[in-house]
Formats: structure tokens, C-alpha cells, sequence
């Protein structure tokens, strides 16, 4: 039951990705800096928060998960430090995620290379 | 001496002479329509090369290197080269063409290129200031969506308007005398902008800078679309063919039995993937070069209006919201002239 409540969740946030991309001129970049910023602004509203519980993965993987996991991070952080957290917080609870991506990508252009489309 | 007519077209006393034509293209465009008519067909995109761009100024190279020695001609012969790519600063000519000893006008008219590169050169030898000239355009698909788009490695979605960037450079020699076909005729085209924003759609923002050259075309020639077997214009792809065709038809000239486009002949939409059709320099450079100037040899057409179109933005342009400004070149080629 989790794996499709996390494939309903999911597949909504990328529904609204592709609708986008579609229907919209909007450029790849813009949609992935509006999904993260809307990720961290419905977790400040007390909005995202739900769909994690309810979706698991489907909510915390895909981009949105990376804003709500910033907003998340620098609040809880605020309340443990003060308003200093509302800097460090954000990075310190998306930082395995952050080094992970640098290093994976890092692997990934020494061992392949880029290859024309078909 | 030549005569410039109209408002903005030339007609040449002593049309120069089509004398070779190579062309050089991608695995992709090999396995297209027009693939049979292409000298070289690539398997490997990089070409043994480490990067896209020294690809392309391979691509370059080897094609000029072709078409001189298909015109049984010697690099000493060619007075000139005109020529022009997509990459910053004409890195694929300027560097494919550093080994040459031959006197290089660097060209940018993105798309519209070869029709640009094919004006002047004509130009050049009807005033008598050279006897053989080389005109080339190129482009590469990986080094255009590296430009202007998206890099590969993101491997974003294409809408149904964009068009694929065409692997290829297509080279002509222009002589003074020769059994033709030649250039009698051309029209420069003029910057048109009706403010399309849209890179993905660059057909949409050619189509009135097509349309406004091969109006002009008729008005300062007295011809009509009777005198044509076929007018073709260059990247324009599907969608931005039928506004062209349009546009065309609203000033009373209908085109439409005899006009087609490079990009949209140079692939198959239904089995390619290429959505809107071929686009980039090498598009019309190739589709000339290949198959337009080999079955005019051939009789099948004996009089054509060429316009390469072009839109002339940049990448900074496209990211501060600016609209695209768009270009067409025509030039006429018939197999014979009175």
C-alpha cells in the first residue's frame, strides 16, 4: 500500500512538471527552481508536511521534497539555535543529499561521456 | 557588371557556375529521405575527435578538402573562402579552416548561411574579383544543443515545434565559367521580428522573414512562382512551412504546388523523432549540396529559388526574454540562362 500511495503522490507532482512543460513555455530550469521554492513555501504554510505522511518517497523524493527538506531543516534548527539556524539549517538537513549528488555526478563524468540523441 | 534591381535583389550579367558540391553528414540525416545523395555519411558523431566542436571543424575541413578536389581544382585555385557555423565566435570554420592557405571571410547568418556564404561569393566572382570561390556553412546537432539549448547530459523534453539541428557541412565552388547550374539572381533578406519568443519554435519566428524574402524576390525580378520548378526554403520545418505558405499567399502569390522546405525533406518526421523537421547551417548547406545541385544535374528541376533562413539569436539574448530577429537569404539557380 505505501509503494502506491508514494506512486499517486509522485506521479501527481509529475503530472504538474509535465503539464508545464507542455502547456507552458516555461524552460526545464525555471520548473526545477519553482518546484523546489513551492516544496519549501507549502512546508512554511504547514501544507507539505501531509503529503509526506500520507506519500512517504512519492513526496520527498521528487524536487518539491528538496524545498520541503530546506524549510524543514532551517525551522527546526531556529528552534534549537535561534534565528542563526534559519542559515545553517536548511543545508546541514539536505546535506547528505547535496554531497551525494556532487559526488555521484563528479563519478559519472569520469566514466561516461555524452552521446548524441537518436 | 552586375545590377542591382528592386529594391534589394541582384542580377548577375555573368551568372557564376555551380562547379562541385561535396557534402558531409551525421548517421541520423545518412539514414534520412535524402540519405543516399550525402558524399559522407558518419557513423561516429565525435569523428574520432575528443569534442564536439573539433568535430565539426573536422566536418568542415573535409568537406572543403572534397569539394576542391571533386572540381579536379588544387587549394591554390580558390581565391576566397566564405563560410560560417553556429559555435561562438565561427570556432568550427575558423578552426577547421586554420590549415588552409587560402583567404577566409568568416560568415554568421546562423542558419541562413549557406545562403549567405553562396551571395557573396557569387558577388565576388561577378565582379571580377575572383575566378573560383568557396562557399560552406556546417553544423552539428550535439554542438547546437550545447549552445543553444540544453546540454545533452540533461537530456530534457523537446516540444513538437523544435526542430533537430542538422549534422553536416555542404560546400559549393563558384568559377567564373562552367556548364552551370548558376546563380543568376539574389535577393539578401532583410532582419524581420514579430517578436516571437519561443526558441523552441524557431520556425514560427523564420516563417515572416522567409515569407518577406521571396516577396521582394517577385517584386524586383518580375518573376512570378510560373518561373520556378521549386522554391525551398531552409529550416523552417513543418510548422513554420504552412506560416510561410501563408503569409506568401495573403501578397497573391501562390507557392504552394512547388514549395518545400530542407528541414522538412531531410528527415522523416513519422519515423525520426525530429518533431518540426532538420534545422542549423548545415541543413540547407547539406540538402543543396547533396541532393538539390545533384538532381538539377539531373534535370529533374532546371530553375530553383533557394532562401536559407536564419534566426539570429543568441543564448543571452533567449535568457534575457529578448525575441528572436530572423533573416532569409534567396538565391537563384537555373540550369541554363539567356
Amino acid at each position: 500500500m505505501d509503494y502506491v500511495k508514494a506512486f499517486i503522490i509522485g506521479g501527481i507532482i509529475c503530472v504538474i512538471g509535465q503539464i508545464l512543460i507542455d502547456k507552458t513555455k516555461l524552460m526545464s530550469g525555471r520548473i526545477l527552481v519553482l518546484f523546489v521554492v513551492l516544496g519549501a513555501v507549502l512546508h512554511g504554510m504547514g501544507l507539505y508536511e501531509p503529503l509526506v505522511k500520507f506519500g512517504g518517497a512519492g513526496a520527498t523524493v521528487p524536487l518539491p521534497g528538496f524545498g520541503y527538506s530546506l524549510a524543514k531543516g532551517a525551522i527546526e534548527e531556529v528552534d534549537k539555535i535561534g534565528l542563526k539556524g534559519a542559515f545553517t539549517g536548511g543545508l546541514k538537513a539536505t546535506s547528505a543529499g547535496i554531497t551525494a549528488a556532487v559526488l555521484f555526478a563528479f563519478i559519472a563524468a569520469l566514466i561516461f561521456n555524452s552521446k548524441a540523441k537518436e | 557588371m552586375a545590377k542591382h534591381i528592386g529594391k534589394q535583389s541582384i542580377k548577375f550579367d555573368l551568372p557564376p557556375s555551380i562547379i562541385s558540391a561535396a557534402s558531409t553528414v551525421g548517421s541520423k540525416e545518412g539514414k534520412g529521405p535524402l540519405g543516399t545523395y550525402f558524399d559522407v555519411v558518419l557513423q561516429d558523431p565525435l569523428w574520432g575527435e575528443d569534442s564536439w566542436e573539433k568535430a565539426e571543424s573536422k566536418l568542415v575541413q573535409k568537406t572543403i578538402e572534397r569539394v576542391i578536389q571533386k572540381a579536379n581544382l588544387t587549394p591554390e585555385d580558390i581565391q576566397y573562402i566564405f563560410a560560417g557555423d553556429l559555435l561562438n565566435q565561427l570556432t568550427a570554420s575558423t578552426f577547421g579552416l586554420r590549415s588552409f592557405d587560402i583567404p577566409f571571410f568568416g560568415l554568421f547568418g546562423a542558419c541562413s548561411t549557406m545562403g549567405e556564404s553562396m551571395a557573396l561569393g557569387a558577388m565576388t566572382i561577378d565582379g571580377g574579383f575572383a575566378n573560383y570561390v568557396v562557399a560552406e556553412a556546417s553544423s552539428h546537432f550535439c554542438g547546437s544543443e550545447k549552445q543553444f539549448r540544453f546540454p545533452l547530459e540533461l537530456g530534457t523534453q523537446r516540444p513538437l515545434t523544435a526542430s533537430w539541428t542538422v549534422t553536416g557541412s555542404g560546400a559549393v565552388i563558384l568559377g567564373k565559367n562552367g556548364p552551370g547550374p548558376y546563380i543568376t539572381y539574389i535577393t539578401p533578406g532583410k532582419i524581420i521580428d514579430l517578436g516571437i519568443k519561443d526558441p523552441m519554435n524557431m520556425g514560427a519566428a523564420m516563417a515572416p522573414a522567409a515569407a518577406d524574402t521571396i516577396i521582394n524576390h517577385f517584386q524586383d525580378t518580375g518573376r512570378t512562382p510560373k518561373d520556378y520548378d521549386l522554391i525551398i526554403t531552409g529550416d523552417l520545418g513543418s510548422v513554420g512551412k504552412e506560416l510561410a505558405l501563408e503569409l506568401v499567399k495573403k501578397s497573391g502569390y501562390d507557392i504552394e504546388s512547388i514549395f518545400s522546405d530542407c528541414g522538412v525533406e531531410i528527415f522523416d518526421a513519422a519515423t525520426q523523432d525530429t518533431h518540426a523537421g532538420g534545422s542549423g547551417c548545415g541543413c540547407s548547406a547539406v540538402t543543396f549540396a547533396g541532393y538539390l545541385y545533384k538532381e538539377m544535374q539531373n534535370n529533374k528541376w532546371s530553375r530553383i529559388l533557394f532562401i536559407p533562413t536564419g534566426a539570429l539569436m543568441s543564448p543571452g539574448s533567449t535568457q534575457q526574454g529578448e525575441s528572436i530577429p530572423s533573416i532569409a537569404h534567396a538565391v537563384a539557380i537555373e540550369n541554363k540562362w539567356a
